[in-house]
């Protein structure tokens, strides 16, 4: 009952807010309403019994990326309303609401077709124990006695430690390309600054005058 | 009536594809760069939330350690996705996504 009620209401501030992404016409107010999926996501991450990672999800997209969102949104102060009211392609809008309910309803079909067979029992499990032997430690079966951030540890670091480092590196490429990406801005802006055509045209007389 | 109360993972899944519907709805329809990539965010929530309950259904703790990868693969494509927005916007600063069309600067 108390799940419930839980789902029930982080599942309307889900929605509530992917609603309000699509449907806003001001950017940052999208931006707010990204915040209260991510928060109602985090709560049912925390229903299933995933602390670690709703407290990630909070510090990571809420903490994180809604406030690199809102950064570049009032820096760049593009925090204008959009007109929603011109379609830039004819049926464009009919063309995303069929394609969106086919995406809905492929994943839908999936989950009631096998309904009654997604209980979670791994077929591996029930051969082995119709051997009499006992089933092989499975060490990524969750234990209900350990805390699921020592299990997922344990499993990022040891089969996933490859990947891991895989992740560290492609944090490191991102930084710098975004580094990059701005540095050649400022430099394509500095070839219109005053001060700096005043010094090339002093280097393009000193060089061209005859000594 | 108890039976019908009873919150089954199929609930947390048929949640997650309505998230990620509506988020791709919303990638269709807006033009706003920065609310498309507010929509992929909204996309690869409903991913995650769907890899959270099948390690749940599966008592599998790898649903989980996926997910970790992909909060570290969204944040890269949001640092990079958002410098590609910011040297866009910088030029035209009521830039579409129909002005994307090419990359170069």
């Amino acid at each position: 009952m108390v799940e419930l009620i839980v789902f029930g209401c982080a599942g309307v501030i889900c929605l509530g807010g992917a609603l309000g992404v699509v449907v806003n016409r001001n950017p940052v107010h999208a931006a707010l309403s990204l915040v209260a999926t991510l928060f109602g996501i985090a709560v049912l991450f925390i229903a299933q019994e995933a602390n670690f990672l709703a407290a990630v999800q909070i510090i990571v997209y809420a903490g994180a990326i809604v406030v690199l969102f809102l950064f570049v949104l009032m820096l760049l102060g593009v925090d204008r309303a959009e007109d929603l009211s011109i379609e830039p392609i004819r049926g464009q809008r009919v063309a995303a609401l069929i394609i969106g309910l086919g995406v809905l309803a492929l994943p839908l079909l999936a989950i009631a077709s096998t309904s009654g067979e997604a209980t979670g029992a791994r077929p591996t499990a029930g051969v082995s124990a119709a051997d009499g032997t006992s089933a092989p430690a499975d060490p990524h079966h969750i234990d209900k006695g350990v805390a699921d951030v020592d299990q997922l540890g344990e499993s990022l670091f040891t089969d996933y430690l490859f990947a891991f480092e895989a992740t560290s590196v492609l944090l490191v490429i991102a930084v710098v390309g975004a580094v990059v990406m701005s540095r050649r801005v400022k430099r394509a802006d500095l070839v219109d600054d005053p001060l700096v055509d005043a010094a090339t045209s002093d280097e393009a007389q000193d060089a061209g005058a005859p000594t | 009536m108890i039976a019908i109360a009873q919150v089954t993972p199929a609930w947390y899944l048929v949640l997650g594809a309505m998230l990620f519907s509506i988020g791709s709805v919303g990638l269709l329809v807006r033009r706003n760069p920065l609310v498309m990539f507010m929509c992929i965010e909204l996309m690869l929530n409903a991913v995650t939330l769907t890899f959270v309950t099948f390690s749940r259904m599966l008592e599998d703790v790898h649903g989980q350690t996926v997910v970790v990868f992909v909060l570290v693969v969204a944040a890269a494509e949001v640092v990079v996705g958002l410098g590609i927005i910011v040297a866009l916007l910088r030029k035209e600063p009521s830039a579409t996504a129909d002005d994307l069309t090419v990359l170069k600067g």
